[in-house]
């Protein structure tokens, strides 16, 4: 199918039948049940699985093929963030032209950075990303918002006001549309004691993700993505038989920093507010953050890597005192109070204490992310002995 | 003039805090050849020391005077910390306020012990790993540092004072007919970071242990077919490097109230400032170090703002991309460092 082996085939399969079905797998438990908040099966998350998603699928490109850590990929995400709400300002609330012109200016700004930054490459290429990431969230934040020449209203966030021009814009259309669906608008199915929700934005983004991700099939599969494993795998060796690996590694910076120039435009339009702090380097650090949870290098990893922390942000953030006392309340007094006192640093606030500690445990024992993971349970399954070569690439 | 050579001492403390963590990572790398995210973290704690430290001497024993009453009427509750009963009025109190400079005696020891904890724990595991996997895996445990630290203190900063001595303002340019006064506790922070870069240097260069080590730094593998356990004394050089920034730390909450997340601005800038130096060289990071601090408070005067608005802001990178691309080893980078 769509020029995909079987394998392929079956796994996009796999991924298009779970972002459809989204709604009811994401929501397993009643609602009036205690294990409600487990639930993720909310609009707001829903989408911000998927946009992250395409950003950690586009980061892969670049890290998981080439082996070129980059940790300044926010200020592409920041860069399309700003674009579509100038495109909001400008023309009319309708997405289309938005995440066009995220993309456009994403392509170029990634471009003109990896143009600079791939003449180093190691530490030197990291840090150099790094540099240009911050000095873009210093300008957007501060030197690009003065008076004379607001172009992202620093603080506050650059947003929509009344008086803005929106050239085309339609009466009665007040948020971000696509030809007349609004991305809010929400259908709720309830059955039982179940209430499901189906919004239109995570829709759209979940479309979007959805070809996103077939093209990164594609590029896996490609020529191109051929020799961009090749570069990571010995990049000396491919100069010394006379190719030129700039060309390649350059392509791959674009269309991942499109990629994130396209998830940041999709931010946007779920909520039409762009703010400097979705540039900074510890955003850089999250995407780096799923695709290494996920896998590095394979398909289905970075989403899963993206899903898993942004469920575990969500989740583990909402669970206090109050709800762990709740679980415990059945064990004797001192040992509920102090499974709790545990627990309390690990939950709520301190949930980027799991995080971090999570992300050592998978960068220590699991090199491969989860998706490696994966594999060896079900190699160990079969009976067969787990691979003892760690750098293996998963599919 | 007077405007001129301000901005150089402000440059001066600035980048004395760069140099001494700059300092710290380039030791890391060049024994270990470890990348090292979690060292503005190591800097951060250093700080936190200070504070713990502060608190300790201030942990008071309560005692109820019932001559005195206070503004309900109820017996007074006067608070004493244990140091003053211990030592007396007089030197309890003035042992408080010094409680910052004490905080490096009570520094080096923990400094040491987490540096080399860190490296026999963690980082002896990931010698033969890839650089991206030495990077993740220390920003994994930068995140659980800061979270810790964020755990115990709050995410508030906390105000660390400067002895009294040395907290006013000295007047510098009276002798030589200038208006210059500044801040006594910052030109003690520049002038206890020279101490400390020298005595680094010192180190390394005038005793046997640092010979080792900087034959180390050559070529590791010979210096072990010597017979000598290079292993250990790179360790130790792992805690000297985390004892270094912690130190750095310390003395700097006068200056700037310590919060959790000091780890991670520092970070990013010291990463920078040890490219500009060259990976691997000791006197490129110092002077690195110094020389972006200068031209840090240099972009920040108001000439400069309103020449090119937010100069100040991005100049560091501007300067370190400049210096990367133009000279790809940094200003004093050595040969085969990093090169691949």
């Amino acid at each position: 199918m769509l020029n995909l082996n079987q394998r392929d085939t079956g796994t996009f399969l796999f991924v298009i039948i779970i972002a459809v079905l989204a709604p009811f797998i994401m929501n397993p438990f009643p609602t009036d049940s205690a294990m409600a908040q487990f639930n993720a099966g909310y609009p707001d998350l829903m989408q911000r699985f998927v946009i992250f998603g395409i950003f950690a699928i586009g980061f892969n490109i670049l890290f998981g093929l080439t082996g070129y850590l980059s940790f300044g990929h926010a200020a592409f995400l920041g860069v399309g963030s700003y674009a579509a709400v100038w495109m909001f300002k400008l023309l009319s609330y309708n997405i289309v032209p938005a995440l066009f012109l995220s993309v456009i200016i994403a392509g170029i700004f990634s471009l003109f950075i990896g143009f600079l930054c791939l003449r180093r490459s190691g530490i030197y290429f990291s840090i150099l990303t790094l540099a240009f990431a911050q000095m873009s969230f210093a300008i957007a934040y501060s030197v690009l918002s003065n008076p004379k020449f607001n172009l992202t209203n620093g603080e506050t966030g650059l947003q929509v006001y009344a008086d803005d021009i929106q050239l085309f814009q339609v009466e009665n259309l007040t948020t971000p549309h696509l030809f007349g669906w609004t991305m809010n608008t929400t259908y709720e199915l309830t059955l039982s004691a179940w209430d499901f929700q189906f919004n239109v934005g995570y829709y759209v983004s979940a479309c979007v993700m959805l070809f996103m991700f077939y093209i990164s099939i594609r590029i896996f599969r490609s020529p191109f993505g051929l020799m961009l494993r090749a570069v990571k795998t010995n990049q000396t060796r491919l100069n010394y038989t006379g190719v030129n690996t700039r060309p390649h590694t350059l392509a791959a910076f674009v269309i991942s920093g499109m990629y994130a120039g396209l998830a940041g435009g999709l931010l946007a339009s779920m909520d039409p507010l762009a703010g400097a702090e979705r540039m900074q380097w510890t955003a850089s650090g999250e995407v780096v953050l799923m695709t290494i949870l996920g896998g590095a290098g394979t398909l289905l990893g970075p989403l899963l890597g993206a899903g898993f922390i942004k469920y575990f942000e969500n989740i583990l953030s909402k669970i206090n005192d109050n709800v762990l006392h709740a679980w415990f309340q059945y064990l004797p007094e001192w040992l509920e109070n102090s499974l709790v006192w545990v627990l309390h640093w690990f939950t709520g606030k301190g949930w980027h204490l799991t995080l971090g500690l999570l992300f050592m445990i998978i960068v220590i024992f699991l090199p491969g992310g989860l998706m490696d993971g994966a594999n060896r349970i079900r190699e160990a399954l079969r009976g067969r002995k787990a691979k003892k070569n760690l750098q293996t690439p998963v599919e | 003039m007077d405007a001129l050579l301000l901005q150089i001492l402000n440059g001066l403390d600035k980048g004395s805090a760069y140099a001494l963590i700059a300092l710290g990572l380039t030791l890391i790398f060049g024994t270990l050849g470890v990348v090292n995210f979690a060292h503005g973290a190591l800097f951060m704690i250093g700080a936190f020391c200070s504070v713990t430290l502060n608190k300790i001497l201030n942990l008071s024993s309560t005692t109820i005077d019932e001559t005195q009453k206070d503004f309900l009427g109820n017996p007074l509750k006067v608070k004493t910390p244990y140091v003053e009963s211990w030592f007396g009025e007089v030197a309890g109190q003035s042992i408080i306020e010094w409680s910052v400079p004490l905080a490096i005696i009570f520094a080096i020891p923990i400094m040491l012990a987490i540096g080399v904890i860190m490296e026999r724990g963690l980082i002896k595991h990931f010698y033969k790993r890839p650089h991206a996997d030495q990077i993740l895996v220390t920003f994994g445990l930068a995140i659980v540092l800061q979270e810790v630290v964020k755990a115990f203190f709050g995410a508030n900063p906390i105000q660390t004072p400067a002895p009294d001595a040395l907290s006013g303002v000295l007047d510098l340019g009276g002798a030589i007919g200038l208006q210059l006064s500044y801040p006594v506790w910052r030109i003690t922070y520049f002038f206890f970071s020279v101490i400390v870069i020298g005595g680094v240097f010192a180190f390394l260069q005038f005793t046997t242990f640092g010979m080792v080590v900087r034959a180390g730094m050559q070529d590791r593998e010979t210096v072990g077919l010597l017979g000598i356990n290079i292993d250990r004394r790179f360790t130790i050089m792992f805690g000297v490097a985390a004892a270094v920034a912690g130190l750095a730390g310390v003395m700097y909450t006068p200056i700037n109230p310590p919060n959790y997340h000091w780890g991670m601005d520092f970070l990013v800038l010291s990463f920078v400032v040890v490219v500009v130096g060259g990976m691997g060289s000791l006197p490129g990071a110092v002077l690195a170090g110094f020389l972006l601090g200068i031209l840090e408070s240099f972009a920040s005067t108001t000439w400069a703002t309103t020449t090119i608005p937010g100069i100040n802001q991005i100049i560091i990178y501007l300067v370190a991309i400049i210096i990367l691309l133009v000279r790809p080893r940094g200003l004093m980078g050595r040969e085969g460092v990093m090169e691949e």
